[in-house]
């Protein structure tokens, strides 16, 4: 079966960084797929490569078989890939439901529009909010809008980069029911540093270090593996 | 009331105030009068474009006065050599609005940054300016209209009644059709902010990068804005050159751009209304200034400026507009007290009512 993503030998480089070194990713449809990795294990910029917001040195980016490393900046979106950054990238000056609505508008009429807001701002608890300027939030409640925001959109693959970073426990708690909700209709790719998150999520993860992706498995075996721990955690192995 | 209610009552009293202004000023100004409304209402016009491509689409341009001047040129050379003004109006709009799409393909397309806008757009308006100023001798003509250099064109024909080139409009009349491209330039405007296409237009002036990952090619929602703007900077032009019958290369110039841009800071950036009423103030205060001796006008124009960018940043609509607001919670709060949801609800500075 073709997978949903597929990245095959891919590099980029950015002068002498060599930031993402032959990754080989897999994700099948509606899968769960938790990546982690250091500071500069090059997570975001692979997030960044996989929504054409750079460009690989070398190698290919299949989205369902179809080479999609060239695309312009706008087309991975149209293709059905949404993405929520690691800094919330929001309208800051519009209101939550104007967030939620361009998401949903673009490929929807004006009431089906305003239905899918309404319904993506219930799901993520934020219907009260509805009329609240963006840029005024809370740092939770706007890593929430901006899961809406992709949400609205509907597209097959989801990537979230550290939806639960600044979150209080029982936010985190939250952010983590709304993601395994999410999933029953969507696929993800999660990038997170908190183990506990993880834990609550995944059921796979992908460990990069220095560009590379070097191991592949279930949360406590990751865990477990004293490689994993001297480059994650600091720890010798024993 | 919710942001989208008050942006149609705004809109509705801008309206009225348009359809009074059309039907009773006329009757009580002299002809001079009805003739100073006529020009503030064209450089309202002029203001309202750049307003839009700035305030909304986040695109500073320099260089407005490039197609303010183009389709007034359009229009003297095309009415002088056709007779009727008809195919003449039509082409003062198309012409600048196709020279806007041009450099903003190069602009857009070419990723280049918005410093470079400024730059780009300011050199086309100052290349266009030394181009006419040269043209000077017989030599230079197209067809029966001569380009006249740094003397202009004088005598351009009035618009006349579509297919009756000899059914000139008269003042009033031409005040009519001004105020009338006024009103359906900002009502235009209006109905476009609040479309899907306005509202991305204004999505990628607050953050382009979450645009295009959702999806929306930022390039064509920005480019479509900026030859919109010069479509309309296309239409103060004709217009202006049917005010004075007379057009010149000073309208390229460095101080007619400079102009707009107080006009639209001066106003309110992110309102349609802001740079009309700026336009007019300013616009008055020239002649004003101009009357007496003792100041020179672009010293009290720059101090203006000064005084607005330091002390009323946002400019005199949003101004009001806030301290409205203000005034009218304040007034409400006795009988009803603000939910906190409600208190969050805080407008963004730009896109408001107006």
């Amino acid at each position: 079966m073709t997978p949903l993503i597929e990245t095959r030998n891919l590099n980029v480089r950015f002068g002498g960084v060599h930031a993402t070194r032959d990754v080989n990713f897999t994700l099948a449809e509606a899968e769960l797929r938790c990546v982690i990795g250091p500071n500069g294990a090059g997570k975001s910029t692979f997030f960044k490569l996989l929504t054409g917001q750079v460009k690989p040195t070398s190698g290919q980016i299949l989205f369902r078989g179809k080479d999609i490393s060239n695309m312009q900046p706008h087309e991975p979106g149209r293709l059905g890939i949404g993405i929520k950054t690691q800094v919330p990238s929001l309208f800051n000056g519009l209101s939550v439901w104007e967030n939620v609505w361009l998401s949903a508008r673009r490929t929807n009429s004006t009431e089906q529009a305003d239905r899918i807001t309404r319904e993506t701002l219930e799901r993520v608890g934020m219907l009260a909010l509805r009329d609240a300027t963006a840029g005024l939030l809370a740092h939770g409640m706007r890593q929430w809008v901006e899961i809406g925001v992709v949400i609205a959109a509907d597209p097959p693959l989801i990537l979230l980069d550290e939806p639960a970073a600044g979150m209080s426990d029982a936010e985190v708690a939250r952010t983590a029911e709304l993601i395994l909700e999410i999933n029953r209709r969507h696929a993800l790719v999660v990038v997170e540093h908190d183990m506990n998150f993880i834990r609550m999520i995944a059921k796979k993860v992908t460990v990069l270090h220095q560009g590379a992706v070097i191991m592949e498995d279930s949360p406590d075996r990751i865990m477990r593996d004293p490689l994993i721990q001297q480059i994650y955690l600091g720890k010798k192995p024993h | 009331m919710n942001r989208f209610a008050k942006s149609w009552m705004s809109a509705a009293l801008c309206l009225a105030i348009g359809t009074a202004m059309l039907f009773g000023l006329p009757s009580v100004m002299d002809d001079y009068t009805l003739i100073q409304v006529t020009i503030y209402a064209v450089m309202s016009i002029l203001g309202v474009s750049l307003g839009f491509i700035w305030g909304f689409g986040g695109i500073l341009c320099f260089g407005q006065a490039a197609f303010f001047g183009l389709g007034s040129y359009t229009y003297a050379i095309a009415v002088m050599n056709m007779g009727d003004s008809t195919v003449p109006f039509v082409l003062a709009i198309l012409v600048p609005a196709l020279f806007a799409a041009v450099i903003g393909y190069v602009i857009f397309y070419g990723r280049l940054s918005d410093v470079y806008m400024g730059v780009i757009t300011l050199t086309v308006t100052l290349i266009l300016f030394n181009l006419i100023n040269s043209t000077a001798g017989p030599e230079w003509r197209i067809g029966s209209a001569p380009l006249g250099g740094f003397n202009g064109i004088p005598g351009i024909p009035t618009l006349n009644v579509p297919g009756r080139p000899d059914d000139v409009l008269s003042p009033k009349d031409l005040f009519d059709v001004t105020v009338v491209c006024l009103l359906v330039v900002y009502l235009g405007l209006r109905v476009l902010i609040s479309s899907k296409i306005g509202r991305v237009i204004i999505a990628a002036k607050e953050n382009e990068q979450r645009v295009l990952l959702l999806g929306y090619d930022a390039r064509a929602y920005k480019l479509f804005c900026f030859t919109l703007g010069g479509a309309i900077a296309g239409l103060a032009g004709c217009l202006f050159a049917n005010w004075g019958a007379f057009t010149s290369p000073t309208i390229f110039g460095l101080a007619q751009s400079a102009q707009i841009i107080i006009w639209v800071i001066v106003g309110g950036l992110g309102t349609l209304v802001g740079p009309i009423v700026g336009c007019a103030l300013i616009q008055w205060l020239t002649t004003a200034i101009g009357t007496q001796q003792t100041f020179n006008s672009n010293l009290v124009l720059g101090a203006i400026l000064l005084l607005f960018v330091l002390l009323v940043p946002r400019g005199i609509v949003p101004s009001l507009g806030s301290a409205g607001e203000w005034l009218f919670r304040k007034l409400r709060r006795p009988a009803a007290a603000v939910s906190p949801v409600a208190s969050t609800a805080v407008l963004p500075p730009t896109e408001q009512a107006t």
